[in-house]
């Protein structure tokens, strides 16, 4: 099971016994501790058959929150791209004051709870407040309609693309632009010929990340959405529902389409983690 | 200052790249956060210390720090273990192993809460032997225990990987030489270098438990005074249209967990110091 033989054991391992007992923990506590709920979401599913399951996910108000979770994500995955991009742009191929305390800023999402996300676009966007108030009465409402979620499943997700571009961006450099821009080349066209294809790999990686996050998110969402079926109800708070209902297939047949997305997230972030190592951030290579 | 606010620079799209950063991240997080302390503003510190001074809050806000304190503590110690075995060990499965880590970051926190249930209540698979031995996990503080060291677990792990790729064997060879036994390596040697990594992680895992809501409600029970969790409270608020005393309770969570990072990060540079390493 081990590549050194226990008899030629060097100082810096230890004993054959500890190797064990700590591989051991590890393996016994992921499969207790993630493998396991791993397995439930698809046994609870699939608990009165494959039938069962499938027909849950074909009724109306299952197909409007899948519709919605993919619009929700089709709109802030590429805004939030698009704002990782030009952060990691301005970050990297400039220097200023307080670019430590931006970071910090747009780390900040990270560290506020979901719950208090959706509260603060509540507040900001709500019916009751001075913004939100103008654009109900325009005919724009926020919350509890579609770019409410959208908004909150941006703050949620906000630091990731950012987050993984910048050490990527700092790594390589500006001498590659700056050549570019010597011989010639627009602004536009060193971005698109020069920045953007070595960072393809690390944008992928951001872009993944924030993308399963944005379907899933629930707490912010939950705030913000005010959960009317067939409208503003997405696939988690159908969970949500479908679970208080005590529907368990469906709860769980739509859970387990989530479950799948997670599983390609997975298989996809660690074949370009294998692939792409040297593309990405030092922290993702192994 | 004689220092520019920003330096000339012959690279094009300053203006571009720093308004959109500006612009969105002020629309999306600054403002809506903004708008959060301004209800508190005019709320009031009195309204909001009377809203927060209640049995029920401080029962809620007690234990979601106390439980997210020691879930944080199990990942600190099975997230060190996990990162070594990954990192010294090669066996059949690692690189499974390695990309299950990730797992609790992937999975939807509703898909894991009504996972984690249907596993821990009494007529689950664990639940069940559970109440053989004459336990209930699911609608306790254990349930809820379990759920946030679920969604903390990848933190740790994942900080501490790449310090330990960077150890150099040297370094506990010469320890080795010097007649150190392997535990005394391990615990003097080895482990002082990854303490601020693993800190680091500690801190993000208990900053993700705190905030947690997904995961938790659906194994919490949510019993008041017993099992309800701070983001639940906020919750409840809102579903009242109480929107001052949901600010309120908002506020003093974003408070104390913005005071706990400062602790942690405190412990860290002293941890930095005292090794020397950073």
């Amino acid at each position: 099971m081990f590549d050194i033989a226990p008899t030629f054991r060097p100082v810096t391992t230890e004993t054959p016994v500890a190797r064990w007992v700590l591989t051991g923990l590890a393996v016994a506590g992921i499969a207790v501790l993630v493998a396991a709920p791993l397995i439930a979401v698809f046994a609870e599913a699939l608990a009165k058959g494959i039938g069962a399951a499938v027909a849950s996910l074909g009724n109306r108000d299952a197909l409007s929150a899948i519709k919605l979770t993919l619009l929700i994500a089709a709109i802030s995955v590429p805004l939030n791209a698009a704002f990782g991009i030009a952060a990691a742009w301005f970050i990297t191929k400039f220097d200023f004051r307080g670019k430590a305390f931006l970071i910090t800023l747009i780390d900040l999402p990270f560290s506020v709870s979901p719950v208090v996300a959706g509260l603060c676009i509540v507040l900001m966007f709500g019916a009751n407040s001075l913004a939100g108030g103008w654009l109900v009465a325009q005919g724009y409402p926020i919350v509890f309609a579609l770019p409410g979620i959208v908004i909150a499943t941006m703050f949620v997700t906000f630091p990731f693309v950012a987050r993984e571009l910048i050490p990527v961006m700092i790594e390589q450099g500006r001498a590659e632009e700056e050549a570019a821009l010597t011989l010639g080349a627009s602004g536009w066209r060193v971005f698109w010929t020069v920045t953007l294809p070595n960072i393809r790999w690390a944008l992928l990686y951001g872009v993944l990340l924030c993308n399963a996050r944005a379907m899933g998110e629930f707490g912010a969402v939950a705030v913000v959405s005010g959960k009317i079926r067939g409208q503003t109800a997405t696939m988690p708070i159908t969970i949500e529902m479908l679970y208080n209902e005590y529907l368990s297939v469906a709860a769980f047949s739509m859970a387990a389409v989530l479950t799948l997305l997670a599983l390609v997230t997975l298989l996809l972030k660690t074949a370009l983690e294998v692939r792409h190592a040297d593309a990405l951030a030092a922290n993702h290579r192994h | 200052m004689g220092r520019p606010l920003i330096h000339r620079s012959p690279m094009p799209g300053l203006g571009l790249s720093m308004g959109i950063t500006l612009t969105m991240l002020s629309l999306v997080v600054l403002l809506p956060i903004g708008a959060l302390l301004l209800k508190g503003a005019t709320f009031g510190i009195g309204n909001i210390w009377d809203t927060v001074n209640r049995e029920r809050v401080w029962a809620a806000l007690f234990l979601s720090f106390r439980l997210s304190f020691f879930a944080a503590l199990f990942n600190l110690v099975f997230g060190v273990i996990l990162a070594w075995v990954l990192v010294r060990y090669r066996f059949p499965g690692r690189r499974l192993l390695d990309a299950a880590v990730d797992l609790p970051f992937a999975l939807p926190t509703a898909v894991a809460g009504i996972a984690l249930t249907a596993l821990y209540a009494p007529n689950g698979a664990f639940g069940a032997i559970a109440k053989e031995l004459g336990l209930k996990i699911a609608y306790t503080q254990w349930g809820i225990f379990i759920a946030l060291i679920f969604v903390g677990l990848p933190f740790v792990t994942r900080t501490v990987q790449p310090v330990v790729e960077e150890i150099e064997r040297e370094v506990e060879e010469a320890s080795a030489t010097l007649g150190a036994s392997r535990l005394y390596t391990l615990r003097r040697v080895v482990l002082p270098m990854l303490m601020p990594a693993a800190l680091t992680g500690f801190a993000l895992a208990l900053a993700r438990a705190v905030g947690e809501y997904g995961s938790v409600i659906f194994i919490a029970g949510n019993i008041p005074l017993k099992t309800e969790i701070a983001p639940l409270l906020i919750v409840i608020q809102l579903e009242e249209f109480n929107y001052d005393g949901a600010a309120a309770i908002g506020i003093a969570m974003l408070l104390i967990s913005f005071g706990m990072l400062l602790a942690i990060n405190l412990i860290q540079v002293w941890s930095r110091r005292r090794i020397g390493y950073v």
